[in-house]
């Protein structure tokens, strides 16, 4: 065992070698980490990324020589994920960053999210994209208070997968039940948010505990080894299985002397569902009924189905006024059309919201003024008690507000679809984004259940 | 491509799954889309190199069947690979773009740049550049930029907010969540798109096999005439060298990036086949702007200085 993640590792999945790295291709994974500097958050990321070898020699290279010239005897491996400036000066991490390694089965995006203050924004807006959260905990603190705000933001933001990884397991000996008992405290909270099962792996990000290797000091874990749950997770679950939402992005129109002269398609990217050709469907918010004529992706024409999240081009039977921002939804099932929300919000910015506050509302391709109606809650993540109408929300605060538009949205519950029930608040003056929301109220019961 | 995609629908099987490079096609034509719609005058930065070529390729598929709705931009130092510029005009001809040069020899030649004394031009082409987006009132510019070049840019935005002075502030970025991109600017500022972002060298090379893309010969394995300098295979011309002690040589080597000569340094390789070059890549040990970019490595933080001064 080495003391830091700098010796090669003696084997490892990438190592199979390139013919079966490129042999067919693999599936891609998003995740997100969540937990503290203090948990080996940066440690847990390091050891992932060159356990995988995604950590090239010239890279490696660098963190030695930068290391080496402060005076470290080994080389930091979180020099590897603290790209800016400012960052290597204070020693912190300030925004989200995205890294990228691969199995001969996977690839994997991981939104590498900083634990420090204003951690609550940034791991939001990382979760926002993943498919999976690893919650880190040290083995020797156990669920603290940081790990139920992690734990909450993961079950609000609707994440599928939850991965509980306890760290540090070498400095509580290894101890099983040191370990089931985290283990069960996470899955009863948890199971109180409504969160999908939390699945708990004893890890040493240090030495590689169960990290990629299958760890010889912890013989009764029969589990998979962090990478091996990573690599056999199901992906893309929940999009292809929900009705069709296709909000329009840009119409296609060729106008050219050719076979395309009369051609007018309507490109964007299914935010869920399959479409076929002969598809009744609507659209939004318009309510105008026609049948799918034929569907092109990307320059093939007429291809047999489009599933979520392919980008395609939709043509239409009936000549109908179709623009950007509409929602093309099947006749059967319909998101319901509303200029009034309730939604659970996460506030980005450093100007507080209040009631009473104008802004742009934008939602999949099509943007709406919007009014804030009134605050009706701000949640405290450590306790999950609900402080009713607080006078404004702060930055990093969770809350839940209703808003006014100024016409009606297609709107799907955030837990029935993350793509059709998010969208942001814009200031109009600036054109900064403040607040990220999510359709739906707050689960009023998980103060009760949890108790 | 279809026909594998076909076959994962099968009856009992509702839920089809799409493959890596299926699902990142979509995402960088989701964001190609979203920004031809959200801005009024965009450009695609078109150098000739792969990953330019990977963009332009995915913005044809996007907008077909009707034309790309945007322009070309290209910053030629000057010391650009002939064989390079001989691809981008061709690709320009095949597909009837419209491209803009800024060249920074014009710069020099009238003394706005002045030469740097190591004769490197690749830090000259910021002015250039954001004289071109000033003139042509460019609100949007496609970079081909991905996450994985560096750590700096693992931290900047698919939409990427630059003043008015094309300055990138990496403590004031918008948050980007789900797959909203939110273009706003004030007029001045532009947004730097990054189509692919979540890409990585090896994803570019994957799409370039399965889609048949056509690359630069210097991206395969060829004899050259190269010298040592700062520990790089530079290609030998009246650029500049070899000079003093550096003596050129004839080697077998291929091109990991392709920029301004003073600065891309060749490898050697005999990857000569697409196929190769996946499999050399795959076992590289070496990061691609490490193995081959010499201004890459001045300092700990050069391309984020770089890029708060506009650069890409």
């Amino acid at each position: 065992m080495t003391a830091r993640p700098t010796a090669p590792a003696p084997t490892t999945p990438a190592e199979s070698g390139p013919a079966d790295a490129t042999a067919q291709e693999t599936s891609l994974l998003r995740l997100a980490t969540a937990g503290s500097v203090d948990d080996g958050k940066s440690t847990l990321v390091g050891r992932l990324l060159h356990d995988c070898q995604a950590v090239l020699s010239d890279q490696l290279a660098a963190v030695e020589r930068v290391s080496r010239a402060r005076g470290q005897l080994a080389p930091d491996l979180a020099l590897l994920t603290d790209g800016l400036r400012a960052e290597r000066e204070q020693g912190i991490t300030i925004d989200v960053a995205y890294r990228y390694f691969a199995t001969p089965r996977r690839r994997f995006i991981l939104a590498d999210t900083p634990g420090h203050v204003q951690y609550t924004r940034n791991m939001v807006t990382g979760a926002s994209t993943a498919e999976l959260a690893v919650l880190l905990v040290d083995a020797r603190n156990g669920v603290t208070e940081q790990t139920r705000r992690h734990t909450a933001v993961a079950a609000l933001l609707r994440v599928p997968h939850l991965v509980l990884a306890v760290n540090k397991m070498d400095l509580v000996d290894h101890a099983e039940p040191v370990f089931a008992a985290i283990a069960e405290e996470c899955a009863r909270y948890a199971a109180a948010l409504g969160a999908p099962p939390v699945v708990p792996i004893p890890i040493s990000a240090l030495n590689g505990d169960n990290v990629v290797h299958r760890s010889p000091s912890t013989p009764w874990y029969h589990g998979p080894t962090l990478l091996e749950h990573l690599e056999s997770v199901d992906t893309g679950q929940g999009r292809a299985g929900h009705p069709a939402r296709f909000p329009v992005q840009y119409v296609l129109r060729p106008q050219t002397s050719g076979g395309f002269r009369d051609y007018r398609g309507y490109a964007g990217r299914l935010a869920s569902g399959v479409l076929r050709p002969g598809d009744p469907v609507t659209v939004l918010p318009s309510g105008e009924r026609s049948v799918i004529a034929g569907i092109d992706r990307l320059g093939e024409q007429d291809v047999a189905y489009a599933v979520a999240p392919q980008s395609v081009t939709l043509r239409l039977a009936d000549e109908l006024d179709v623009s950007r921002g509409d929602l093309i939804v099947p006749s059967d099932a319909p998101p319901r059309l509303a200029d009034r929300l309730t939604a659970t919000v996460c506030h980005l910015s450093d100007r507080p919201l209040r009631a009473g506050d104008r802004l742009l509302l934008q939602h999949g391709t099509g943007t709406v003024r919007a009014l804030v109606h009134s605050l009706d809650a701000r949640l405290d993540l450590g306790t999950l008690a609900a402080e009713p109408a607080p006078q404004s929300l702060s930055a990093n605060d969770i809350g839940q507000i209703t808003l006014r538009t100024a016409a009606p949205l297609p709107l799907d519950d955030y837990r029935a679809d993350r793509h059709t029930g998010s969208f942001l608040l814009v200031d109009e003056a600036d054109g900064a984004t403040v607040t990220a929301g999510m359709v739906g109220a707050l689960d009023t019961h998980t103060e009760a259940e949890r108790r | 491509m279809s026909a594998a995609s076909e076959a994962l629908l099968l009856p009992d099987h509702p839920a089809p799954r799409l493959s890596q490079l299926d699902v990142l096609e979509s995402e960088s034509v989701h964001v190609l889309r979203e920004s031809a719609a959200q801005f009024e005058r965009p450009a695609l930065l078109f150098s000739g190199g792969k990953d330019s070529i990977v963009m332009l390729h995915l913005a044809l598929k996007a907008f077909w069947p009707a034309p790309v709705p945007f322009g070309l931009l290209h910053v030629d130092t000057g010391h650009n690979f002939p064989e390079v510029i001989g691809f981008r005009d061709a690709v320009v001809a095949e597909h009837g773009l419209r491209l803009t040069v800024a060249r920074v020899q014009d710069f020099i030649d009238d003394g706005r740049l002045r030469e740097r004394p190591d004769g490197t031009r690749n830090p000259l082409q910021t002015v250039p550049l954001l004289d071109a987006i000033a003139r042509g009132r460019l609100d949007a510019l496609f970079g081909g930029g991905r996450r994985d070049e560096e750590k700096a840019r693992a931290k900047e935005r698919v939409f990427s907010l630059r003043d008015e002075f094309g300055a990138w502030d990496p403590r004031r970025q918008r948050p980007e969540l789900w797959s909203l991109y939110n273009g706003r600017h004030a007029p001045g500022e532009h947004v730097r798109v990054f189509p692919l972002s979540n890409w990585t060298e090896l994803d570019v090379w994957e799409y370039i096999r399965r889609e048949r893309i056509a690359l630069p010969s210097i991206y395969f394995s060829h004899k050259r005439e190269v010298f040592r300098r700062d520990g790089m295979w530079l290609t030998a011309g009246d650029w500049g060298g070899p000079v003093g002690e550096e003596t050129a040589e004839r080697r077998q080597v291929r091109y990991r990036t392709v920029g301004d000569m003073s600065c891309t340094g060749a490898v050697d390789s005999a990857a000569a086949t697409v196929d190769e070059v996946i499999a050399e890549v795959a076992a590289s040990t070496l990061t691609e702007r490490g193995a081959t970019r010499a201004d890459d490595q001045l300092s700990e933080a050069a391309m984020e200085d770089r890029k708060r001064e506009g650069y890409f």
